[in-house]
């Protein structure tokens, strides 16, 4: 044995790290370009109209929301999971040879599965189902990188020191088992070369392709079961685990309450399940479904703002950290958003208000102020309390990190006011009419008053992905900066000028 | 009784336990304070807070081998 001391092992966190720049970067530069090909529909044909087929927004939409959902989201959660989970079990990955494996395996396996979906959603192999786009082959593969991080997740809560399992590590395991049930049932699919006709025909369609186990009004339900835990499972439930780590580390401070994270906690599992109905409001899904689904998304506020109420009680007293940290910025108003987007959602799930809201821009304000908000505010935030602990260097620039939080704080908040306006405008348009019951708007009446609002929203995407450029070299300058001593990293993150 | 009533009665027992539960776990965390090992609750917020791998654990896992 060598004479080391035992130290954390940071290097599948790195790993992950690496894939939730990179593949943030690719997914937020494919929204920007979406959101600009809805303000200037010529942007379609940027590269000329012989590869108009790979430059057309319906090509590039899957591109956008599984590049940032399955790649800068999933990477970001793999990363923290492997920072977190050690430190809060106190037992180091090199402590276990085989759960070292695990962690690389997954992360290489992750990675080929990342290419496949980029090449199979490029070349327009897709399943049109929503967030479940992959087909069979590699939804297999997908099953297998999930079977190998839950391995290493319970491979490494065996091992553990501290007996009682810290609530972040409650919220990991929920991730698991959510998305893992999620995932089969809504990719139960029969290749369609398996398949016979009505007419007796076999072996139809390229082998790669399936068709769904389940048909319409089932099919729809499943999709948005799915679809609307997906949201629970890796927007929500991951970065609580997330905040709950690393804002109390970052400031010092002990949670505010121990006791309302555990019943938060276990609020948000019975509630969340029942809410997906919601997005099948006016659907030919049962009255009683819906009316359920209503009444859940509006009870999931309490446990929601559990969550994030005891966020922000943690730094009662301690408020001057706020203004002097970037990093805390990041985390307290990640937290606000959340409080937001979880009073908006609810409101959108009313069945009065979803009458105007449903399949307009308000829907995907609701979304973007969730994601950027809060998911993508608190990914960075926590790679940027992780990265002067895996390099042992200060983080390069404050200032750098400081103009970042506020240029994407502006772009946040012009995305979202726009696809506010623009949403609450075509739903009144939508149903607005005469005295006789005659539609008082066509179609692009819509779409001419809503031109300057998607175009501010391409702008308020830009500035984000401005910033997040910003943060991809303020974590890459700080690989060379400073070294730091470990009594550094106690709390506060360090920071150079 | 068909099977669609009997589907409405066991989801309403169902969601009441649920409830009963909850509420039963609110009212446990908040009077007793300690969980079973004797450990008050808000010093599980250690855990992130002295979590060097030389730290102390809040309550390690060799205490139960050696009941």
């Amino acid at each position: 044995m060598e004479n080391r001391p035992l130290e954390y092992d940071y290097t599948v966190a790195k790993m992950f790290m690496l894939t939730t720049i990179i593949l943030g970067i690719v997914g937020m530069l494919v929204g920007v370009i979406l959101a600009f090909q809805l303000a200037f529909p010529e942007l379609n044909l940027v590269l000329g109209e012989g590869l108009a087929e790979y430059t057309n927004f319906s090509r590039l939409r899957p591109l956008h929301t599984d590049a940032v959902i399955f790649g800068f989201t999933l990477s970001g959660i793999f990363a923290t999971w492997y920072y977190v989970g050690q430190r809060v079990l106190k037992v180091s990955m090199a402590e276990s040879k085989l759960l070292m494996f695990l962690g690389k395996l997954h992360f290489w396996l992750y990675l080929v599965v990342v290419v496949s979906v980029v090449v199979s959603l490029l070349a327009g192999v897709t399943t049109s189902k929503e967030y479940a786009e992959f087909e069979w082959p590699i939804d297999i593969a997908v099953v297998v990188v999930w079977v190998i991080f839950g391995m290493g997740m319970f491979g490494l809560i065996g091992i553990r020191r501290e007996k009682s399992l810290y609530i972040s590590i409650w919220y990991y395991i929920a991730t698991f088992l959510g998305i893992a049930m999620l995932y089969l049932f809504n990719n139960m699919e029969i290749p369609t070369i398996m398949g016979t006709a009505a007419d007796g025909t076999s072996g139809i369609g390229a082998w790669y392709h399936s068709v769904s186990m389940y048909a319409g009004t089932n099919d729809a339900l499943v999709q948005w079961w799915y679809g609307h835990n997906a949201v629970a499972f890796g927007f929500t439930v991951p970065i609580v685990a997330m905040i709950y780590y690393f804002l109390p580390k970052e400031s010092g401070q002990a949670i505010y309450s121990y006791k309302l994270s555990l019943l938060s906690f276990w609020g948000l599992m019975f509630v969340y399940l029942w809410a997906g109905g919601h997005h099948l409001l006016y659907s030919t899904v049962p009255d009683w479904m819906q009316t359920m689904a209503s009444i859940f998304s509006i009870i999931l506020i309490l446990p929601s703002w559990g969550s994030a109420i005891n966020m922000l009680l943690t730094m009662k007293g301690e408020w001057q950290q706020v203004a002097a940290s970037p990093l805390i910025k990041f985390m307290v108003l990640g937290s606000t958003f959340y409080m937001f987007s979880t009073l908006e959602g609810p409101i959108q799930a009313i069945k009065s208000v979803n009458a105007i809201a449903h399949f307009t821009d308000w829907i995907v304000g609701h979304v973007h102020d969730g994601t950027l908000g809060w998911v993508g505010f608190m990914i960075m935030a926590a790679l940027y309390h992780m990265a002067p602990r895996v390099f042992k260097r200060e983080i390069y620039s404050k200032s750098l990190m400081a103009a970042q939080f506020w240029i994407q704080t502006v772009g946040v908040t012009l995305y979202f006011t726009s696809m506010w306006i623009a949403g609450i405008t075509q739903g009144m348009m939508w149903r607005a009419h005469d005295e006789f019951g005659n539609l008082a708007y066509s179609f692009i009446d819509t779409v001419t008053v809503l031109h300057p609002y998607y175009a501010i929203r391409g702008v308020g995407g830009l500035l984000y992905l401005v910033g997040f450029l910003m943060f991809a070299y303020n974590i890459y300058k700080t690989m060379s900066a400073r070294p730091v001593e470990e009594s550094e990293l106690q709390n506060a993150s360090p920071m150079g000028a | 009784m068909d099977i669609a009533q009997l589907q409405a009665y066991g989801y309403f027992t169902l969601i009441t336990l649920l409830v009963i539960g909850l509420y039963a776990y609110i009212y446990h965390l908040y009077t007793k304070k300690k969980d079973v090992d004797g450990v008050d609750y808000e010093s599980y917020s250690n855990m992130a807070l002295k979590d060097d791998i030389d730290d102390t654990p809040v309550a390690p896992v060799s205490d139960d081998k050696e009941k």
